[in-house]
């Protein structure tokens, strides 16, 4: 597919994540430009690219950049979302250590056009070698002026900070994250206020992820009707796609949204390894599975991924051949939900938990179709019900899984009187 | 041992005690500071994290109970975290996971006799494109394979004998 790659377009030259090589391929080119424009004319031109949050929620960027109240009389605070845990996904870990100057180009784009002067980088704790990496990229910005006071002699002022975190999927949900920031248990606050109100140290605060932001440098340069030409109507620009499951070559790759699921595997993937698709966990692992036969027309983009009553998520998908079993798979990811589950609301911390255990229990051929149907009653008591969405990314695999593959779950039943016959 | 920070860590952790407009966000970072200086966090050192950080024991204790990646026990010098999440599953983390326990003959959780290897069972690493997956300390290993692994351990073995000499 021709087209021109902005997010990975450092990755392949060697030491990249150098200054002095980001320099020398383009990096911090956008920022004369940028500081030509009011902050609000920045926000301006990124609604006009309609990009969107690539952590999972697919948000519009410049509308959440808008609720920043004006007049502040707080600190605004940018926060940038590296915690990078939803399982199937991994391609923040690629920007962070094969181009940190691209990131820290949109982190500047992003803090001018909120008037953000502090900048914090949450990236999880298991990036050691990524965090060293943006440190020593954060130093050498520093010493060459694209960041502290008088950033490329204009006036705006900005320090970033890296914060490491420490092994806890839920501090991947934003206000998670906050809490976390701040010294806490990374447990999520109920919503309102949103941080764009009340946020990091009860100031003012917008989150948002690697990818994200490094998406705006290209948009500053080229502006946002150029970036809005790109991909499909309301899937704008490009993405980091990935692959991994059952696919002979797992990767991620730059594309403009819109190539169909079944070509990406086919020709990135180098198609589908031991055997033949069966299914699609198409954005990270809390998304609802798709069949083979779902992902015929699907396409990469936010519509077609609803359109299929799923989401575009993360944009990582699982792939999944002919000869697994999906109980077993079903099985593994509630083991994750109920391992990652912050404990605070009832719903969420039963539910995940018990939803592991009723798969066990039918796994090991000690259940009868009544437990399968609580399973499905369960999932609808999570979803909706709680602080946070990790309830309902749990909920949605249930569903889905035992909605499309019923029938490999039942071959684990024992016979049983009646079945209750929950509508799905 | 004498839980205290040398001057020279204490001066580390007061710089980064300064990003932060309240004291306790630093928390994280002095529990990261602690767990490289000491090994792991016992008690003694979570109370002495209260102390410099200036909240009470019971926030500490909190926060460290929270996060996987801090130690509340010894581990060994090789730590091992071997994801078991569906992509590594869907690859054959199951084949890694008893690759490792028949070299090491240590369960999840536990400690080898002479405190080289410790190793455990975590969530998605984030490096599912090249399932399966493990961390020693601080590096990733990934593509793995049983001989592979056996291949790894025998080298850190053999790295710890040369450095023992
Ligand atoms: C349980 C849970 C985990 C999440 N994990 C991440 C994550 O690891 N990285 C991320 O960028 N967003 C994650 N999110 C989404 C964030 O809450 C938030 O929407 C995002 O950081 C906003 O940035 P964006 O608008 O740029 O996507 C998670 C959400 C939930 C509910
Ligand atoms: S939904 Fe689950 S993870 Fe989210 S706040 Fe409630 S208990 Fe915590
Ligand atoms: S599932 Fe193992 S690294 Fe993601």
């Amino acid at each position: 597919m021709q087209f021109e790659p902005q997010l990975t377009k450092r990755f392949n030259i060697e030491n990249s994540y150098t200054l002095n090589v980001a320099l020398q391929h383009g990096a911090y080119a956008s920022l004369p430009k940028l500081f030509s424009k009011k902050p609000e004319e920045v926000i301006e031109e990124i609604k006009i690219s309609g990009l969107k949050g690539r952590g999972g929620a697919g948000f519009p960027c410049g509308m959440k950049w808008s609720f920043i109240p004006k007049n502040s009389t707080k600190p605004i605070y940018l926060v940038v979302n590296g915690d990078e845990g939803e399982p199937g996904t991994f391609s923040d870990r690629a920007i962070l250590s094969k181009d940190p100057h691209l990131l820290l180009e949109g982190v500047i784009a992003a803090a001018y056009a909120i008037q953000a002067h502090v900048a914090y980088i949450y990236v999880r704790g298991e990036f050691f070698r990524e965090i060293q990496i943006l440190n020593q990229a954060v130093e050498e910005a520093k010493n060459s002026g694209y960041l502290g006071s008088k950033i490329q002699g204009s006036d705006f002022q900005l320090e970033v900070f890296i914060h490491q975190g420490a092994g806890a999927y839920i501090c991947g949900e934003e206000t998670g994250l906050l809490e976390s920031l701040e010294g806490k248990k990374g447990q999520p606050r109920i919503k309102p206020p949103f941080p764009a109100i009340q946020g990091l140290f009860g100031c003012p605060t917008i989150v948002n992820n690697v990818k994200t932001l490094s998406s705006v440098p290209w948009i500053i340069a080229n502006g946002g009707a150029a970036y809005a030409a790109i991909g499909t109507k309301d899937s704008t620009g490009t993405h980091i796609f990935g692959l991994s499951g059952h696919v002979q070559n797992g990767g991620y790759w730059e594309l403009p949204f819109g190539m169909p699921m079944l070509e990406f595997i086919e020709t990135y993937g180098r198609g589908v390894k031991n055997g033949k698709l069966k299914a699609v966990i198409p954005g990270g692992s809390s998304t609802p599975v798709l069949t083979a036969q779902e992902c015929e027309d699907l396409t990469l983009s936010y519509e077609s991924m609803a359109k299929h009553g799923t989401f575009l998520g993360t944009g990582g998908a699982i792939v999944i051949n002919d000869q697994t079993d999906m109980p077993q798979i079903l099985k593994n990811l509630t083991h994750f939900y109920a391992h990652e589950s912050c404990g605070q609301c009832t719903p969420c911390r039963e539910g995940t938990a018990w939803e592991n255990r009723l798969l066990q229990k039918i796994i090991q051929g000690e259940a009868t179709a009544r437990e399968l149907d609580l399973m499905v009653e369960i999932a609808g008591n999570m979803e909706g019900k709680t602080i946070c969405a990790l309830a309902a990314a749990c909920a949605m695999p249930v569903r889905s899984f035992i909605k499309k593959f019923r029938g490999e779950f039942e071959k684990y039943l024992k016979p049983s009187g009646v079945t209750v016959g929950i509508q799905l | 041992m004498s839980v205290v920070f040398k001057k020279e860590v204490l001066d580390e952790f007061e710089i980064i005690a300064n990003r932060y407009p309240t004291r306790r966000a630093a928390l994280l970072p002095a529990l990261w500071l602690a767990q490289r200086e000491f090994g792991y966090l016992s008690l003694e050192v979570l109370d002495y994290i209260a102390q410099i950080v200036k909240i009470s024991p019971v926030q500490v204790y909190e926060v460290a109970e929270f996060y996987t990646l801090f130690h509340k026990k010894p581990v060994g010098k090789y730590h091992l975290q071997v994801c078991r999440t569906i992509s590594c599953a869907l690859n054959g983390a199951l084949d890694i996971q008893r690759a490792i326990e028949a070299h090491l003959h240590t369960k999840p959780g536990e400690i080898t006799h002479d405190k080289l290897f410790s190793y455990e069972l975590v969530e998605c690493l984030a490096s599912c494109h090249t399932a399966p997956c493990m961390r020693i300390n601080e590096d990733y290993y990934e593509n793995l394979s049983p001989e592979k692994v056996n291949e790894i351990l025998n080298q850190l073995v053999k790295e710890n004998n040369q450095n023992a000499i």
